[in-house]
């Protein structure tokens, strides 16, 4: 059979003569592969993306505006809608620096259930990010069985918190409300279960398919010194092969005293940094954070249970002075810049450097020359959710 | 690297292009000129005694109060290499907010200047795409600016809630009622 490239039948015609036209094509803002209300432009040729163009700003919600206009403690409820699928990390952040400026130290119980509530918070983060990006892949099973055991984590942080979807748990100080009698047992059923069944299926059925494999892990390669010049962090980054954390690496909370492994991209069935690696990195660190709930379950069981709001000021007012303070969320470094002015009871400034928000500005780099198809892939892979970009 | 000895290597190299410094905040800052902040990011990029290849944050704080008016433009760098990190600001006044990009330096600034440039009216000059990123390219003005007022109107449609402005209405100020109003002075002209 003839190459392409040369005369076929009578003609004589070449592949080079063909004249092909650019085409400009609108992805979204309601596309379903957009994760939210994001508009690609897509400058086509063909089948072939030669440029892209996101816009972003749909959903925007006026956060840091909002956060000037209400007290210290009133910028928590906002927190939580910014990263809708992982609440829980985004106000233990701001309650973090806000602690950091006032100086506030919680006691070691807080420090364990806060660890507890955001690794639980992290599995049913991955298990959306993962269960969709297979739908999109188009496997829909997977979904549905990360979406039960994402149900059951809801059901623990409801018991606890009263709410499903956005908690206020984290407050400044302390949390909201202490553990329920028995959840230690409860968080181990799910534990048991997710790691029994849940865990290896999904490592089977998806992460280790032929299929998922040969459609993720050649595409959308991110080269390591890309990624931290566009600053993409958490699972992007050490997709890429970085094995940086700040769990391990600036540790919060008493993360240090955890012992748990950071995951990064080993390159296994394609080169590193592919869409694939950023998926498999997130499904390992699914099984390293029911390393940390099960220690912490251990840890609570035995330690002094003092009042959660024991450390909750009366009054929030921070002196003078200004913090940023980052902290490891799902998908990523979660940065809150809080400046006070020591006048008032509201923030003078507060500045979310949010993770998806710069995944999102590496996307034009990434999606050149890429097949339309697979911008659905790469999106997927990035994992972002667009109430944090847009904030 | 700490801190005193950062500002140190940065200070033989920069001398008066440093402004101010504060080694006693949470996060120690140095207060670069605008004109040098590029040379000054160049150096804290490449020079092998930094590191800093990663732009952790770029924000803007807005101080009308202060003597002058001012906005600060806020740069914090980290470096995965050393493990330090280090925050820059630059002071540009409030009338004519200008300073060079960075985006040259580390590419994550093209975003975080294109929202700053929106929320604060800020202009970056050298910057390959300085566009609103989050509000409307139809917006006017800057909402993060200490002295904003929500306007009354966007496109024609009322953006304020309606019981405020059924009370403004009924006090008398001319600004008709209900959502869809029509009258020509409040009719998005095309």
């Amino acid at each position: 059979m003839a190459s392409p490239t040369q005369a076929t039948g009578g003609f004589g015609w070449q592949i080079e003569d063909l004249d092909t036209d650019e085409m400009i094509l609108n992805m979204g803002p309601q596309h379903p592969s957009t994760h939210g209300v994001l508009r690609l432009e897509l400058r086509t040729d063909g089948e072939v993306v030669k440029a892209a163009r996101p816009h972003i700003g749909y959903l925007h919600r006026c956060f840091e505006k909002h956060a000037e206009n209400v007290d210290y403690p009133g910028v928590i409820p906002y927190t939580d809608r910014l990263d809708y699928v992982a609440s829980m990390g985004n106000s233990l952040g701001y309650a973090l620096a806000v602690e950091k400026l006032m100086g506030i130290e919680v006691a070691p119980y807080v420090q364990t259930i806060r660890v507890l509530m955001a690794e639980l918070q992290r599995i049913a983060s991955h298990a959306v990010a993962i269960g969709t990006y297979g739908m999109d892949m188009g496997a829909f099973t997977p979904f549905l069985h990360l979406l039960r055991d994402r149900e059951k984590i809801l059901d623990l942080f409801e018991w606890t918190s009263g709410a499903r979807l956005l908690y206020n748990y984290n407050w400044i100080g302390g949390v909201s409300y202490d553990l329920p009698d028995g959840f230690a047992r409860a968080c181990r059923d799910f534990l048991d279960e997710f790691e029994r069944i849940t865990h290896p299926e999904l490592m089977d059925l998806l992460i280790g398919n032929k299929i998922f494999v040969k459609r993720t892990a050649e595409i959308g390669v991110l080269p390591i010194e890309v990624g931290i010049a566009y600053d993409l962090t958490g699972p992007n980054l050490r997709g890429s092969g970085a094995s940086y954390d700040l769990r391990k690496d600036e540790p919060y909370c008493g993360y240090e005293t955890y012992d748990f492994q950071v995951c990064s991209g080993q390159g296994r069935y394609g080169p590193v940094g592919s869409c694939f690696e950023r998926n498999w990195v997130r499904a390992l660190e699914m099984a390293e954070s029911v390393k940390i709930v099960r220690q912490a379950l251990d840890r609570i069981e035995k330690m002094e249970h003092t009042p959660v709001q024991e450390k909750c000021p009366k009054r929030v007012k921070p002196p003078k002075g200004e913090v940023y303070f980052r902290t490891e969320a799902p998908r990523g470094q979660l940065g809150f810049y809080v400046v006070a002015d020591g006048a008032g009871v509201n923030p003078y400034r507060v500045r979310v450097k949010s993770p998806c928000f710069t995944a999102m500005g590496v996307f034009h780099v990434l999606a050149k020359g890429m097949l339309i198809a697979d911008v659905v892939a790469l999106i997927g892979s990035l994992d972002i959710v667009l109430g944090e970009i847009d904030r | 690297m700490d801190f005193a000895a950062l500002h140190a290597r940065l200070a033989a190299r920069f001398g008066d292009k440093l402004v101010a410094v504060s080694a006693e905040a949470l996060n120690p800052w140095i207060v670069v000129a605008p004109e040098a902040i590029v040379e000054v990011a160049a150096a804290a990029k490449d020079d092998a005694a930094f590191a800093f290849d990663n732009l952790m944050n770029l924000s803007a704080v807005d101080y009308p109060k202060e003597n002058p008016p001012r906005i600060e433009i806020v740069y914090h760098l980290f470096s995965y290499q050393l493990r330090h990190t280090l925050v820059l600001k630059v002071h540009v006044p409030r009338e004519q907010p200008v300073v060079p990009t960075v985006e040259g330096v580390w590419p994550a600034a093209n975003w975080h200047e294109r929202e700053v440039f929106d929320l604060f009216g800020v202009t970056f000059t050298g910057h390959s795409d300085l566009r609103r990123i989050l509000l409307p390219d139809d917006w006017q003005g800057h909402p993060l600016r200490k002295d904003w007022v929500d306007p009354d109107f966007y496109n024609g449609l009322h953006v304020k809630p309606p019981t405020q402005m059924a009370e403004r209405v009924a006090a008398g100020e001319p600004l008709g009622v209900g959502p869809f109003d029509q009258t020509p002075t409040n009719r998005h002209v095309e």
